[in-house]
């Protein structure tokens, strides 16, 4: 186990990357805590599976260093870095029975016979294929697979880090609540540090401690879900988590309050900007009041989700999500409140400040 | 939609039946006819049961011939498949040397069989070959129309030369389709390069292996035109194969009877290894 940094790392798969749009990863610098949960989470393409490949070696970056417990491991292999990973779609050795499969990274490493039988009992346990030990691992279904790979990435106790490249995604639903609360009992109990890549936002809040969030090559940002949900740090951030996503609403600011279209909203706290910037006001529809005081908007359609409701409407010409309560009354002549803890302001998409 | 189960699909494959018939059954069937008759010309044919068959399976010439034909499958077989092996791993996966091995590695099998032959027959010859000369002048004794043992080396190099290249293209097939990630997962579980081989190139290589193992048996247990152009069949009996002897009897000696009994022997001969072949490579298959 072990603390993980990432010192400037720059990443092409080009020759001679020139401008910022080359880079599949423009920069990283940051550091994963021994032991630590993280999600790694962002749209396709954001560069999410080349940092986890050039944590485990298998790409080597364009430029930075990488460093586990403060010592440089770029030049390592992938594997003299032991780092267990696990691919978006299974890999199984189809020769072998499903136990060989489990036993094979250890035997690889010349882990005594006896050590091995006992750790591979205990993930076929964990995995609940015990039953199918002694079957060849070829013609098992997709779930049956892909719990095998990740068998042989949990199997070894010894690795610095475990990485998971979108696990899940050939996994049934309900087969996905079980494997994910499985990953989190066995980052309790062994204390694993271990990164998990993904592009589902349900998947990243529930599995991790804190989550990264990717855009375009880069780290957006860095929190917990709470912190992710009520202080995005850029507009991305709010579009991506939650749904339906954060509202963003092109603003000017006025001194002490914010101008949206024709409507004024005071803040506590004036925000620090630079004359020229592109100001957006930035609020979760959650945070949004609908009843007959307040400021006018045009309702144009209602979905039903069950509890909630999300009212979309039109608000200074510009579209607006509302999450309304099942019980909530809709005026014909309806009005909005922003809760002012809910207000974000942002200086060419990233976050300076709000709260009114 | 409903279905409907009738017997119409079979007006679908008739063509194909037909074509069959043509080209394959009937052809045959007028062999099976030969082997049963004796004939003094004039097409006169005389009923004689299966004293061709008794003829030629207690003849050592065809003994004799079977025994040379196996040996050199064996030994085509022992050479070709691990050699093609071996390439189709070197080859590179991607850039300007993908197109540029492919089309070298076709050269050979693009060139007509006789031509092959020739090639070699003029490459190995002691007075004017390239391949003979130069070993003449390096003090090595190599005849291959004195010496049945240069005879062999000289039909077998050319038959690896000629077909290695197909084993290569069809492993090469199997190989690029294995994706990255199963080389990634071997990295992270430590394997070695025996291992990688061993566990993912070669089971996702066993089905075109058993295509090319398949062919070149086949093959290679009915050649004909390079042996024949070069040595002829010599010296002596030497490389007297199944075919050449076929050939030899049928054409040369027209013996009909005795030909057509061979032919079906070897047909049934070729049937049965193809069907052994098969069976064993796939048994590993059945128990998942």
């Amino acid at each position: 186990m072990a603390r993980i940094t990432l010192d400037h790392i720059r990443h092409a798969y080009g020759a001679n990357p020139v401008a910022d749009s080359d880079y599949a990863l423009r920069e990283v610098h940051h550091e994963w805590n021994d032991g630590g949960a993280y999600a790694l989470l962002g749209p396709s393409g954001c560069g999410k599976t080349t940092l986890l490949n050039i944590i485990s070696g298998l790409l080597q970056p364009s430029h930075g260093r990488i460093l586990f417990d403060g010592n440089d491991v770029t030049e390592v292999s992938t594997q003299g870095r032991n780092i267990a990973q696990v691919f978006q779609f299974p890999v199984i050795y189809d020769t072998m029975t499903v136990y060989d499969n489990l036993a094979f990274p250890l035997r690889n490493r010349k882990v005594p016979e006896a050590e091995v039988d006992k750790r591979v009992r205990d993930m076929l346990g964990i995995i609940d294929l015990a039953d199918w030990a002694d079957r060849k691992a070829r013609g098992l279904t997709a779930d049956q697979k892909q719990k095998i790979s990740l068998g042989r990435g949990l199997v070894r106790n010894d690795v610095n880090a475990i990485l998971f490249d979108e696990p899940l995604t050939v996994i049934d639903p309900h087969m996905k609540w079980v494997l994910r609360s499985q990953l989190k009992r066995i980052h309790k109990q062994f204390g694993f540090t271990m990164v998990y890549v993904t592009h589902d936002q349900t998947e990243a809040l529930t599995f991790a401690d804190k989550v990264v969030v990717m855009y375009e090559g880069e780290i957006v940002q860095i929190g917990t879900p709470a912190e992710l949900f009520e202080k995005p740090s850029h507009t991305f951030v709010g579009y991506f988590i939650g749904s339906p996503g954060m509202n963003v609403l092109p603003a000017q600011l006025n001194e002490r309050s914010v101008v949206v279209g024709s409507q004024r909203m005071d803040l506590n706290v004036p925000p620090q900007t630079k004359p020229g910037d592109r100001i957006e006001l930035g609020i979760r529809p959650e945070f949004i009041h609908l009843g007959r005081e307040g400021m006018p908007v045009k309702i144009s359609r209602i979905e039903d989700i069950g509890r909630r409701r999300i009212v979309r409407a039109e608000f200074e010409g510009k579209p607006l999500a509302i999450v309304a309560d099942e019980n909530t009354e809709i005026p014909a002549e309806a009005r909005v409140s922003f809760d002012p803890a809910g207000i974000n302001i942002y200086a060419n998409s990233w976050r300076v400040g709000g709260e009114a | 939609m409903e279905k409907t189960y009738n017997n119409k699909a079979w007006f679908f494959v008739l063509p194909v039946l037909l074509l069959v018939l043509f080209s394959a059954a009937i052809p045959l069937m007028t062999v099976v006819n030969y082997s049963v008759q004796d004939t003094f010309g004039n097409n006169e044919f005389f009923w004689a049961g299966t004293g061709w068959f008794t003829e030629i399976l207690n003849s050592d010439r065809f003994w004799a011939a079977l025994q040379r034909n196996l040996l050199f499958s064996v030994i085509i077989l022992a050479l070709e498949i691990p050699l093609g092996i071996f390439i189709a791993l070197n080859m590179p996966k991607k850039g300007l040397g993908v197109p540029v091995c492919l089309v070298l590695m076709s050269l050979p099998l693009l060139i007509p069989w006789n031509v092959v032959g020739t090639i070699w027959q003029v490459f190995g010859r002691v007075d004017i070959g390239l391949l003979g000369r130069t070993l003449a002048i390096l003090g090595i004794d190599y005849n291959y129309v004195r010496d049945p043992l240069d005879a062999w080396v000289t039909v077998i190099v050319m038959d690896v030369w000629h077909w290695t290249s197909l084993v290569v293209l069809l492993c090469y097939a199997g190989l690029v389709s294995i994706p990255d990630a199963y080389y990634q997962a071997a990295k992270i579980d430590g394997a070695s390069r025996w291992s990688v081989f061993r566990f993912i190139q070669l089971p996702k290589m066993k089905r075109v292996l058993l295509i090319a193992v398949l062919l070149r048996f086949m093959d290679s247990f009915m050649i004909y035109t390079e042996p024949f152009v070069v040595t002829g069949g010599g010296p002596g009996n030497s490389t007297t194969f199944l075919s050449i002897d076929l050939v030899k009897m049928a054409v040369g000696q027209f013996d009909l009877g005795p030909a057509a009994a061979m032919s079906i022997v070897y047909f049934l001969i070729i049937l049965l290894m193809s069907w052994i072949f098969y069976t064993v490579m796939t048994s590993s298959d059945k128990d998942a």
